[in-house]
């Protein structure tokens, strides 16, 4: 294909905007009339609230509102729902505290909001909101999910008994004991997956605008999928009805999961409008961010792989206990059991695998999807594992890898999942080769005399994405179908708008979707445009998460693009007085197959609205729209290899090296990829290196609620990665991509960790390996 | 404007001044007059050290401010609340920095970016201009002051530890204080309500070096080491690790006396009590990266 079409590298059209400050988000709205929210929020981790007095706050100046939980109940709105429903092994279906978008009776995490102050200016409603007098009564908390699950442990919800929310398993559990009791060895870990706060750059944010002469809502937000906040809005929380609710998400600045669910702030936003007379708007201070954000990960989890004695994986057990905080966010329930324990065979033929789960409240923030959103915490555990067996058994860790890769598919795994395509050998062998792998000995010697320990660590990760086919997540207890929508309208004169249910939130849709157009009628790539975001111009669609917009959104596209393709051709045949099936469409034209008879593509857009010449029949126009529904995950796969040096002094990690091979499909733009990767890997270095939520355990206050105290990975903190692509195309959909967002964040922690402990020769270290955790388990080495 | 008087989000300058910190690029002034993170205060600029101290004494609960890169944050999360806000960072005899032979006089509103940048400062004392070349990033390094930063005397603050080191004197507007007796305790130091830090001043040394080992969100020193070797002997002094803020470290100073190299602290332990525990460093990690860190001073001192 041309420049623009397919694989080229596109330079992102929407950066312009974002570059030169121009984009447009939640806060950059102006609604005639509109005042400010501020939300009075918890002090406390667990407290009963005995009373919420607001009359001093009403009378503050400036102040048109000070609502509370109370009255948000009388006026029948509904508590906030987990769409996943997860059934305990004994069959009963998981406990769900009730969850108000304003605590009434009681607070569970400190950043609970309780009332909500609405005034002229976001200083009076800060000043009011202080002055509103909660009289809270104390109750011990618990931030450990393990500790939460202990004898005499503060209960938080009554209808979740010791806080347990539901007690999952998957797989067979006798078979793995009975193969792990056979087995010639057997690797076991107890390991922590560390609580990581998303820290988007752009805080959450929403306008509510209520319509009392069309009795109609509008909602801005920060919405990674603004139908499903419609549709959880309406159904659920009976905000309004969907033809009375618009909800828009403009230009969001980053998502990776925290942005996908429905927050109370956007319930109440929406209500305060009603109740106040006037438009609400709220934005997120970051303070505000680090504690009412869904934050992701906290699992604990003990592991046990065994080998045959030929150094052949005979069965995983995993015993995971997830953290989900103080209430069950959106898809919560869903993350550390289907995106995470059918995961668990990793790129290995590993013939039996239980994982058991136990999903806890504690009195932390909500925890839910964080990009990859189960499937890091899989790949962690399953990389740290292998790596530590290769160390027990005495072989080459990528050997120990080679020699259990699954090599033919399908690949049906013992956990659900069935592999459709990949080649694991390709990619550990390209980044073996990039890496110079061979060579490390010389590097590690030449960093000695330096004075530097260095270490070499890999992790050969799988994912599932293109979530997913929606007849088998309903079967696995989803409350939505995970398809995707497109309407392609070409106009008049032939430029083409694109409708995509799709949400671009830092993804680069507005170029990606953009060339799969182009590339299909050959034209240029400024003539084709994105329209997102905005439920009163796009059919419902499902929003973007789970790297699902390349597998699923994009292939909803191409389904309309063979709708619209299909009546062009008839349209080019009839005025070209030639066959349907000789017209080819190309080049921005159409043209009779082997012929010089040809008809600019505008004219062919032209003709089907002018409508004057058209087959017998015919309608005019020419839209369409599709729905695509996958028929299987996609699993991209890669090879991830780290090098670092450790200051034996210090315990100060830098990463010198940084390998990364990805099998991601076919690939639309490898510029666009290879910024995702390289996002991604910030992040899941992040993790590994720096970023670690901290909760005071005896207060339950957020230690680290600022940027003072939590490390976001900065520019100075990562090599220059080294990042390449293998291809095995995805043969579930017609673009045979397979998605690529969150990789890099899934791979890369165990990469990092098996790196460190291969360095200083200890592997009792967790996430995030901070110097003095590095220098502390050198220190044990003595 | 000389003294006047105005309201934070009013003035859109001043506005802009305050909240530096706070995401300017995104923030139209104008928002900012809305935004108003902090409770209510009213802004003064003194143009003289004697305005600056009539202003706050006639102020109700006012407070002095020289670069603000603690106090406006804390302000804007509501922890502080002064009526009044006296700006010592534009009064003329507060600046510049002078050196002249051996003695260097550094005015209390030079920011950290003046010193880091300054000429005659990095020929007489290159460790100073490096520590100051370190502090948090660049936006709080053309904001912030010398004398704001000792003032608020923050245990993990640079400069505490190069002024100890050095034996440096703090000129107020009162007396003369040794750097010995003007660092108390954390967030405390013998100022009075109302006394102005004018000028630090100190004899360049034979040799210095300062070894930094910074907090990774923060950018403060989880443990920073100066040493200096001067004619009347070795002073070295923690920054970032003691419970009652900087300190010196006489076992390290006793063992650079004898030599001073890097050497001369191999096997020198450094006990943990009264040194900091936190979520970043535990007091044992702390007593070991003093000796690091002192060790990586000495090196520096004499690169």
């Amino acid at each position: 294909m041309g420049i623009e079409g397919i694989g080229a590298r596109v330079a992102r059209k929407e950066d312009k905007r974002f570059l030169t400050g121009l984009g447009r988000y939640v806060d950059d709205m102006v609604v005639p009339g509109m005042k400010h929210a501020i939300f009075v929020r918890s002090p406390h981790a667990h407290a009963a609230i005995r009373s919420v007095d607001t009359k001093a706050a009403k009378a503050m100046p400036g102040v048109i509102g000070v609502l509370t939980g109370a009255e948000l109940k009388n006026d029948g709105i509904g508590n906030l729902i987990c769409g996943w429903m997860i059934h305990s092994k004994d069959g009963t279906p998981m406990k769900m505290g009730a969850y108000s978008a304003l605590a009434t009776d009681r607070v569970r995490y400190v950043g609970e909001a309780v009332a909500v102050v609405v005034a002229e200016t976001r200083g009076q409603a800060r000043d009011a909101a202080e002055a509103v007098e909660i009289d809270y009564e104390e109750m011990p908390a618990v931030t450990d999910a393990v500790e939460a699950l202990e004898k005499g442990a503060p209960q938080l919800h009554p209808e979740a008994e010791n806080n347990l929310i539901y007690d999952w398993e998957i797989g067979d559990a006798s078979a793995v004991d009975q193969a792990l009791d056979g087995a010639a060895h057997v690797t076991r870990m107890k390991l922590v997956n560390n609580r990581l706060v998303p820290n988007a750059m752009e805080p959450r944010a929403a306008l509510g605008h209520y319509d009392m002469a069309e009795d109609h809502f509008t909602l801005w937000t920060t919405s990674q999928n603004p139908h499903v906040a419609r549709l959880v809005m309406s159904a659920f929380y009976n905000v309004a009805p969907e033809n009375k609710l618009r909800v828009i998400a403009p230009d969001v600045g980053g998502g990776f999961g925290s942005k996908i669910y429905v927050y109370p702030e956007e319930i109440v936003c929406l209500w305060a409008s009603k109740k106040t007379g006037v438009p609400v708007k709220w934005v997120a201070d970051r303070t505000e961010s680090f504690l009412t954000d869904a934050h992701g990960r906290d699992h604990h989890t003990e592991v046990s792989l065994g080998f045959d004695a030929d150094n052949r994986m005979v069965a995983l057990k995993v015993d995971t206990i997830a953290n989900f905080g103080g209430y069950m966010s959106l898809f919560s329930s869903c993350v550390p059991t289907y995106l995470y324990a059918t995961l668990l065979s990793g790129q290995y033929a590993i013939p039996a695998i239980h994982c058991n789960v136990r999903a806890v409240y504690t009195n932390t923030a909500p925890v839910d999807a964080y990009r990859g959103a189960g499937r890091p915490e899989a790949t962690y555990l399953l990389e740290r594992t292998v790596e530590t067996a290769a160390r027990e058994l005495g072989v080459s860790p990528a050997e120990l890898r080679r020699k259990n890769f699954i090599r033919e598919f399908p690949y049906q795994t013992p956990v659900i999942m069935n592999y459709d395509a990949g080649d694991y050998e390709a990619s550990l062998d390209a980044a073996m080769r990039e890496a110079d792998y061979a060579g490390f000995p010389a590097r590690r010697d030449e960093a000695k005399k330096r004075g530097k320990l260095r270490g070499i660590g890999m992790s050969c990760y799988i994912e599932a994405c293109g979530i997913a086919p929606s007849q088998a997540v309903g079967s696995l207890g989803a409350g939505v179908g995970l398809w995707e929508s497109a309407e392609v309208r070409v106009n008049a004169a032939g430029t083409i708008e694109v409708l995509t249910g799709s949400h671009s939130h830092g993804q680069g849709h507005e170029t990606t979707f953009a060339q799969v157009v182009a590339s299909r009628f050959g034209v240029p790539l400024e003539q084709v445009s994105i329209v997102h975001g905005d439920t009163d111009k796009v059919q419902m669609g499902m929003g973007t998460y789970g790297s699902r917009s390349g597998a699923v959104g994009a292939s909803a596209i191409v389904k309309a693009l063979d709708k619209v393709e299909a009546k062009a051709k008839k349209i080019a045949a009839h005025l070209l007085e030639a066959d349907e099936s000789d017209i080819v469409i190309e080049n921005g034209e159409a043209k009779v197959a082997g012929t010089d008879r040809t008809l600019p593509w505008f004219q062919v857009a032209l003709a089907a609205y002018t409508a004057h010449n058209l087959p017998e029949g015919m309608e005019p126009g020419l839209k369409e729209g599709a729905f695509y529904d996958p028929t299987n995950f996609t699993f991209p796969a890669g090879c991830y290899i780290a090098e670092v040096e450790v200051d034996p002094e210090t315990g100060h990690t830098d990463v010198v090296q940084f390998v990364a091979s990805d099998d991601f499909g076919n690939i639309i733009n490898p510029l666009i990829v290879e910024g995702q990767v390289h996002g991604g890997l910030a992040q899941g270095i992040g993790q590994a290196l720096l970023e670690g939520c901290h909760y005071d355990p005896a207060s339950g206050q957020l230690v680290t609620a600022s940027y003072m105290d939590y490390t976001m990975p900065r520019a100075g903190d990562l090599p220059s990665f080294q990042v390449s692509t293998t291809n095995t195309p995805c043969p579930g959909n017609p673009l045979g991509v397979k998605g690529c967002g969150e990789a890099g964040a899934i791979g890369s922690p165990p990469a990092i960790i098996n790196a460190i402990t291969d360095a200083i020769g200890n592997n009792d270290l967790s996430m995030p390996a901070t110097p003095q955790k590095v220098w502390a388990a050198m220190r044990r080495n003595q | 404007m000389s003294s006047g008087e105005l309201e934070i989000g009013v003035e859109p300058t001043e506005s802009f001044l305050l909240t530096t910190h706070y995401s300017l690029l995104t923030t139209s002034l104008i928002d900012l007059e809305e935004e108003n993170p902090m409770h209510q205060t009213t802004y003064h600029r003194a143009s003289s050290v004697s305005e600056a101290v009539k202003l706050l004494n006639d102020a109700d609960d006012g407070k002095y401010v020289a670069g603000g890169q603690t106090l406006i944050p804390t302000m804007k999360q509501r922890l502080a609340a002064p009526s009044d806000l006296v700006d010592l960072r534009h009064i003329a005899d507060l600046k510049g920095i002078e050196v002249s032979g051996d003695k260097v006089k550094i005015g209390a509103a030079a920011t950290h970016a003046e010193v880091a940048e300054n000429a005659a400062l990095a020929k007489a004392c290159p460790a100073f201009c490096h520590l100051a070349a370190h502090i948090g990033d660049p936006h709080v390094r053309h904001m912030g002051t010398v004398g704001g930063s000792i003032a608020n005397n923050d245990p993990a603050a640079d400069y505490p530890a190069a002024l100890l080191a050095l034996a440096a004197t703090v000129h107020t507007n009162k007396r003369e204080i040794s750097a010995d007796d003007f660092f108390v305790d954390l967030f405390e130091t013998a100022l009075e309500d109302d006394e102005i830090i004018t000028a630090v001043s100190l004899t360049v040394p034979e040799k210095a070096g300062y070894g930094k080992f910074p907090n990774p969100a923060s950018r403060y020193a989880l443990t920073g080491v100066f040493v200096a070797r001067r004619a009347d002997g070795v002073r070295a002094a923690v920054t970032g690790a003691g419970e009652n803020g900087v300190f010196r470290a006489e076992a390290i100073e006793k063992a650079l006396s004898s030599s001073f190299d890097a050497s001369a602290l191999d096997g020198v332990t450094i006990p943990a009590d009264g040194l900091m525990t936190d979520i970043h460093a535990s007091a044992e990690y702390r007593a070991n990266l003093i000796a690091v860190m002192a060790k990586r001073a000495v090196q520096a001192a004499n690169g």
